[in-house]
């Protein structure tokens, strides 16, 4: 009885600095995702650089590939792009580009500018598709695996390293 | 006499404006402009969370994407869904975040529930913590105190200290 008065609160105590420890280090920004582990929206979006044609998310069955949202507005994907252009030369993972919420010809003069590492861009003129994707900041990257699976979702600018150890690893083992 | 007057009068202007700002909507249209629909978006609005700026209801904020979830909430109130099937469509995308009230299920128990086991589990030592001062009894009166506070007892009365 008597060392359960103090361990009682000192319990409580350890459990509080817990909680908060894990929950004070966490980024309020990164909300987690509803959509890991279920089908990736569908879409048919006209293409960038070709507005006759379209890609639909059924053309991407059986293959991994990186869904990145990006804009000409946007200043953090300048940022995150040179490491798309890295990327894109690695030639590990096709990249698809949705041109969010952008004039198709900010769009294509931003890509001439930056480069474009993009296997074929598509444009969200509303922001329709970016909200199925729960797009709220840009840019955002998301991986959909052979399945058309969203296994992955990256909130803000890519970065060495999450492409290093999360990103990378999950696309190789998703295409054995 | 004069200075009670004033006060009074003060204090009724004072109602008079409150009562007569609150009818007008924020919006400054009049209360017959906004319908029943826009009246139902408003209530369901205030009761989701902008992404953008977190701490902003999707109501207050000015965000841009604010403006196209509010017309994508707009569009489906027009399609017939209910504030159940609209509130599933945008936890569906963004997840229980957007909503400011969250859902009772097994994660949120604690956040439901633990303010309330807290409030009983303190009352309950309050309780017993309470009683045992009125029965006047402490659970360290054991026979070893006994024992001290007869050998205290001794001392105090002048005896020598067998113990010592």
């Amino acid at each position: 009885m008597k060392s359960f008065r103090w361990s009682l609160p000192l319990a409580i105590f350890v459990i509080l600095v817990a909680f908060l420890w894990v929950g004070l280090s966490r980024d309020p920004r990164e909300v987690p995702s509803p959509l890991i582990g279920k089908p990736a929206p569908a879409f048919e979006l006209a293409k960038l650089h070709a507005p006759s044609e379209t890609l639909a998310t059924a053309d991407l069955k059986g293959t991994v590939w990186l869904l990145n949202v990006w804009a000409s507005w946007c200043v953090s994907c300048r940022v995150e792009h040179p490491l798309l252009v890295e990327l894109a030369k690695a030639n590990i993972v096709p990249v698809y580009g949705l041109d969010y919420k952008d004039k198709p010809d900010d769009g294509r003069a931003w890509l001439a500018q930056h480069g474009d590492p993009y296997t074929a861009s598509i444009v969200d003129r509303d922001g329709r598709v970016g909200i199925d994707y729960g797009v709220y900041g840009v840019p955002e990257t998301f991986l959909i695996d052979k399945a058309g699976v969203v296994r992955y979702k990256q909130i803000g600018p890519l970065t060495p390293e999450a492409l290093k150890q999360k990103i990378l690893p999950l696309v190789r083992e998703l295409q054995k | 006499m004069i200075v009670r007057a004033a006060i009074a009068a003060l204090l009724l202007a004072c109602a008079g404006a409150t009562s007569a700002a609150d009818p007008v909507p924020p919006s400054g249209e009049n209360a017959a402009g906004m319908n029943a629909l826009d009246m139902r978006l408003k209530r369901l609005e205030t009761e989701l969370r902008c992404l953008v700026c977190q701490n902003q209801t999707l109501a207050d904020s000015n965000a841009d994407l604010a403006d196209d979830l509010r017309r994508e909430v707009r569009a489906l109130a027009l399609a017939g869904k209910s504030d159940d099937d609209i509130k599933a469509y945008l936890v569906a995308r963004y997840g229980d975040f957007v909503l400011y009230k969250p859902p009772v299920k097994p994660i949120t128990w604690m956040l439901w529930f633990g303010p309330f086991a807290l409030l009983a589990g303190g009352g309950a030592i309050g309780w017993v913590v309470l009683r045992r001062r009125a029965l006047g009894t402490t659970p360290t009166a054991t026979n070893a105190d006994t024992a001290g506070e007869m050998r205290a007892r001794k001392l105090l009365n002048g005896e020598d200290d067998v113990a010592a």
